[in-house]
């Protein structure tokens, strides 16, 4: 008989330790925490969207039918090596970046990263101007061409501004996991782990530090929270 | 002649005054009793909104009193079917008062106009 415990333990839930508890009322983010994830892509199958279609219900991401110019905050990139003919599955959000190239060049200010390194989109003062999305490297922006309705009441979206992941930073302040990475965890194979890499108790931080991992292109220098193993 | 055009101007002073009198009729919130009186909501309730949605969005201080999402969660009414009615829809909350004063919020070009419902997923 296969009991809860056990489809947890199947499921790889259970290997997906919680980040932190959820932030006081009242109290800003701090530099004390630097969210981030580190994403097995050996566990990524190609076909495999549950990390995307999670993000687009969490998000309310409704598409026109326009691949290129819908909104979109992670997607699924499959490379090959041309050498060995080896393909991976790579899911690419908004890196998260210390060192992020969009809030530079923005001219308003709108594109800024909070205290805990989540980098997000002030659409207050945002013009439109999509400076950040010719800037960033990982296309990990969108640009809202159409008059929005129905929108998520955690995530305010509208015509004429720029937007890209938030890391769930509404769930993050009640102390829950991104969406992609809770949806991954508990419908396909857990390949996404959440937590504070400045956290050394941390199952990410210890990760981190113990095995080898990568940043997509680490050149650039902009200092990614997103780690990726297997590519 | 003189008195004539006296009284058309006495007919259209007495039809701006019973425009004036026609006071909005908004619908009532859920909830018992708001963050302040109805006299400080009426006058203040942008610069609570505006002051407090930097501090959320910037600095990530949540729980603040002042909150859209709650304002919509509370004075959302429901159609006769279960749908939630938005509060920008012509005779709800926010836009009965707005039409009045001739002020457009522009809030809900962005924000939620209902209280949390499941969205239709993207048909990508
Ligand atoms: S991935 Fe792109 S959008 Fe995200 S922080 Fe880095 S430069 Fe900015």
């Amino acid at each position: 008989m296969i009991n809860r415990r056990h489809l947890l333990l199947a499921s790889g839930a259970i290997l997906i330790a919680a980040p932190a508890a959820a932030r006081e009322a009242g109290k800003p983010a701090t530099a004390a925490q630097r969210w981030g994830l580190l994403i097995d892509t050996g566990k990524c199958g190609a076909e495999c969207t549950i990390c995307v279609e999670a993000c687009k219900a969490e998000m309310g991401l409704a598409g026109h039918d326009r691949p290129r110019t819908d909104a979109q905050y992670i997607r699924k990139v499959n490379v090959k090596d041309p050498a060995t003919g080896a393909g991976h599955s790579v899911p690419v959000m908004c890196q998260h970046c210390a060192k992020p190239a969009c809030v530079d060049v923005c001219p308003t200010g709108a594109s800024m990263k909070r205290a805990d390194g989540i980098v997000l989109v002030d659409r207050h003062i945002c013009i439109g101007c999509r400076y950040c999305m010719m800037a960033c490297p990982y296309k990990a922006r969108s640009f809202a061409h159409e008059e929005q309705t129905g929108q998520q009441p955690h995530l305010p979206r509208g015509k004429g501004t720029v937007e890209g992941c938030t890391l769930c930073v509404h769930r993050i302040d009640e102390g829950r996991l991104p969406a992609c990475a809770e949806a991954c965890a508990a419908k396909a194979k857990g390949a996404m782990l959440f937590g504070d890499l400045n956290d050394p108790k941390s199952e990410i931080a210890q990760r981190v530090a113990r095995e080898a991992t990568t940043r997509i292109r680490a050149d650039l220098g902009l200092e990614p929270a997103m780690r990726y193993q297997g590519i | 002649m003189l008195a004539r055009l006296l009284l058309g101007v006495l007919m259209m002073l007495g039809a701006a005054a019973a425009t004036a009198a026609d006071l909005p009729a908004l619908p009532k919130a859920k909830g018992e009793a708001c963050i302040a009186s109805a006299e400080v909501m009426r006058r203040d309730h942008p610069d609570m909104l505006k002051h407090q949605r930097d501090e959320t969005l910037r600095l990530g201080i949540r729980g603040a009193k002042a909150s859209l999402k709650e304002c919509v969660a509370c004075h959302a009414t429901q159609a006769a079917d279960g749908h939630a009615v938005p509060v920008n829809d012509p005779g709800q909350f926010c836009q009965s008062c707005h039409a009045y004063a001739a002020v457009k919020p522009d809030c809900f070009e962005c924000h939620a106009t209902t209280p949390k419902t499941t969205i239709k997923e993207a048909s990508r």
